[in-house]
């Protein structure tokens, strides 16, 4: 694990401060009887720079805690900043920019409008940021070119394979360089070796700026190219390592 | 460190819906299936709200067709409960005097107007309106002659049809039997009630209601074709001296002879009113157009909606990216609208086409701007409906949804 290794020691990022600070983030789904408590007081640093993963056993909340994270979904109670601010204290309208500006997303699913070529979907944060259309074409086109696409920017998402499609969602996450990233299960669509290509891809993409990324996944085999990995279990933070080694032995 | 939010985005708001708006507009016409689904629910409702109402509008006018082709009297004179123009209530003769003595009519001439039976040359018998024009003027001729000319009435027997009914209900017997029917035309005789009549003329006036021929002659020979009776004189046909308004000339009619008196368009309107109050034709094209806008709307609306909901979770991704409920609500809309406009510009132009394709047939038809305005509102309304109910549901999702797999 000797080229691993140096991908998963704590980067000295804890001077460049702190992305994300959550304390005491509590979200309960539904009420009365049926109520879950999906959160159950996250204590959470993501640091600025570098790549968080976020594990633990199906339905302890990851979900949940990247949604709230990402101002997608309100919190019950608790403290949740990113970059110094509150989504909470925001108006829907301000929020919905503020994602716009400073979050990507990386879903399971792609999530790639169809009826759009793949350099349209890559080129809508941008034209949402004021980038004037032929602008936001050409640099969208610059991103697929360099994720290895420059070939297909004309085509629809559909007639891309799952790897491919998901190399379209990630440009299209970072092509308006937001400061935090936050991908849901980015692999698990995708099979070992495409998967490993797309966190090679991310990866690159934290180093390089800077950026914070938090990857929920189930997928131990890309532990490796974590920074730190947090691990969750019913609705808490329960441990946080710095190598897989440290969460299930070697 | 970044932190607070940038003051330019307020102004961004319209910026950013402008930008969607291409999105959007790819969004409905990339999914083929549910495009052509909305479009065909906005142009049935749209057709048969035109065609329907095109039709109506033009049998109601028939209605009044008689009063647009007499042209130029002013103020029409008639029994006060006469309700509409073929409801015929005979005046004593003598009431032409007493109208032509009311201060402010210019003129005022004898009008008669009754139902007359034609034997034909195989022996049946048609019914037909008779018109009888005053003999020194006639006034309230035709409209436009075919054959012949209006002057010619003055001959002895002498009658002017109409072409529809000289080329249908009147026309003769095929030369050799299966062959087509022989039109009357001038030089034919007919027989009115046993009187003998030549034709003298072919004119062409607006279709009328009912569809009978019109034969045209004087006034005095109108009475002796009508079956004898007391009284004869249907209309007294008014022009007001220059310069007086004739609601004011009829108001005086009113008071100093007891008759009614209405101008030109208040007869139209009384007669279009008759119709529409003491026959099933509003009811009858109120139901098409209600069936036609209900179903339309179920269409359009269940279409619109299906495409939203499966486009929910791209609206998702959207919102989750930064685009706003302001522009989001703005793509549907615009979605909305297009589709309308399109699906509209169908219904409007089929029926259109179906209309002028049938101007030569027995079809009433006519499409004003008026109903254009009218089924553009339904269309309007329809697809403001159907997006409300997108709108809403596009409003209230969260954008947490697209983490869902
Ligand atoms: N919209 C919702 N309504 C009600 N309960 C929910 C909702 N979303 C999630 N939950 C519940 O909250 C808990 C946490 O869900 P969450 O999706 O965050 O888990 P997860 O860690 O992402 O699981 P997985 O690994 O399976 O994706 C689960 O028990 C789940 O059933
Ligand atoms: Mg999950």
């Amino acid at each position: 694990m000797t080229s691993a290794a140096s991908a998963i020691e704590v980067r000295p990022g804890t001077g460049e401060g702190v992305a994300v600070r959550c304390r005491g983030v509590t979200k309960t789904y539904g009420s009365g009887g049926s109520a879950v408590r999906a959160l159950r007081g996250i204590d959470l640093d993501v640091r600025a720079g570098e790549l968080l993963m976020l594990v633990g056993p199906s339905g302890c909340g990851k979900t949940t805690l990247i949604s709230v994270v990402a101002g997608v979904l309100d919190r019950d109670g608790g403290e949740c900043e990113v970059f110094g601010a509150d989504f909470e204290k925001m108006g829907s309208t301000e929020r919905t920019r503020y994602r716009g500006k400073n979050i990507g997303f990386v879903f399971q699913s792609f999530n790639l409008i169809p009826t759009l070529t793949i350099t349209e979907n890559v080129a809508v944060p941008l034209l949402l940021n004021g980038v004037p259309r032929k602008a936001a074409l050409a640099r969208s086109r610059e991103i697929l070119t360099q994720v290895g696409l420059g070939d297909r920017t004309g085509e629809a998402p559909q007639r891309l394979s799952g790897g491919q499609q998901q190399r379209v969602a990630i440009s299209r996450a970072l092509v308006h360089e937001p400061k935090l990233i936050v991908c849901d299960e980015p692999t698990s669509a995708l099979d070992h070796e495409t998967g490993h290509k797309v966190m090679e891809l991310l990866r690159g993409v934290a180093m390089g700026s800077g950026r914070s990324l938090i990857v929920v996944t189930h997928d131990n085999r890309i532990f490796e190219f974590a920074d730190r990995i947090a691990h969750m279990d019913d609705g808490r933070v329960d441990r946080i390592v710095t190598s897989a080694k440290d969460l299930y032995g070697d | 460190m970044w932190c607070g939010s940038n003051p330019v985005w307020s102004s961004k708001g319209k910026e950013q819906a402008r930008r969607m708006n291409l999105i959007a507009l790819k969004m409905i016409f990339g999914d083929r299936a549910k495009f052509f689904g909305i479009v065909m629910g906005v142009t049935l409702a749209s057709l048969v709200i035109t065609q329907q109402g095109a039709i109506f509008i033009g049998l109601m006018s028939r209605t009044f067709g008689f009063i647009s082709d007499a042209g130029f009297p002013d103020v029409w004179v008639m029994d006060r409960k006469v309700q509409f123009i073929d409801d015929v209530k005979p005046l004593q003769d003598t009431k032409l005097y007493e109208v032509r003595g009311v201060e402010g009519v210019a003129w005022a001439v004898p009008l008669y107007k009754g139902m007359i039976r034609a034997r034909l040359e195989n022996g049946q018998f048609q019914n037909c309106n008779l018109i009888g024009l005053d003999d020194a003027t006639l006034v309230a001729g035709p409209p436009e002659m075919v054959l012949g000319r209006l002057e010619d009435l003055r001959r002895a027997d002498s009658v002017i049809i109409d072409v529809i009914g000289a080329e249908d209900k009147l026309a003769r017997p095929p030369a050799t039997p299966g062959g087509p029917r022989i039109p009357l035309t001038v030089g034919d005789s007919l027989e009115l009630n046993d009187h003998r009549a030549i034709v003298v003329g072919i004119c062409k006036g607006s279709r009328t209601f009912q569809s009978q021929p019109n034969v045209y002659t004087t006034y005095s020979r109108a009475t002796t074709f009508a079956p004898r009776e007391r009284k004869l004189l249907t209309f007294v046909l008014v022009k007001a001296a220059p310069g007086l308004d004739p609601e004011v000339l009829c108001d005086r009619i009113v008071r100093t002879t007891g008759l009614a008196a209405y101008t030109r368009d208040q007869f139209k309107w009384l007669t279009v009113s008759y119709f529409l109050k003491y026959t099933g034709i509003p009811i009858n094209f109120g139901i098409a157009v209600f069936l036609g806008f209900t179903i339309g709307t179920v269409i359009t609306g269940f279409m619109f909606y299906s495409f939203t909901i499966d486009n929910l979770r791209f609206f998702g991704t959207l919102k989750a990216m930064g685009v706003t409920n302001g522009s989001l609500m703005r793509m549907v809309l615009l979605q909305a609208f297009v589709v309308g406009n399109i699906g509209f510009g169908l219904g409007v132009g089929v029926a259109s086409v179906f209309g002028s394709s049938m101007k030569e047939s027995q079809l009433a038809f006519k499409l004003p701007w008026q109903l254009l305005i009218v089924s553009g509102a339904a269309v309007t309304v329809i697809c403001v409906a159907s997006a409300m109910l997108s709108m809403r549901r596009v409003f209230i999702l969260e954008p947490a949804v697209v983490f869902k797999g």
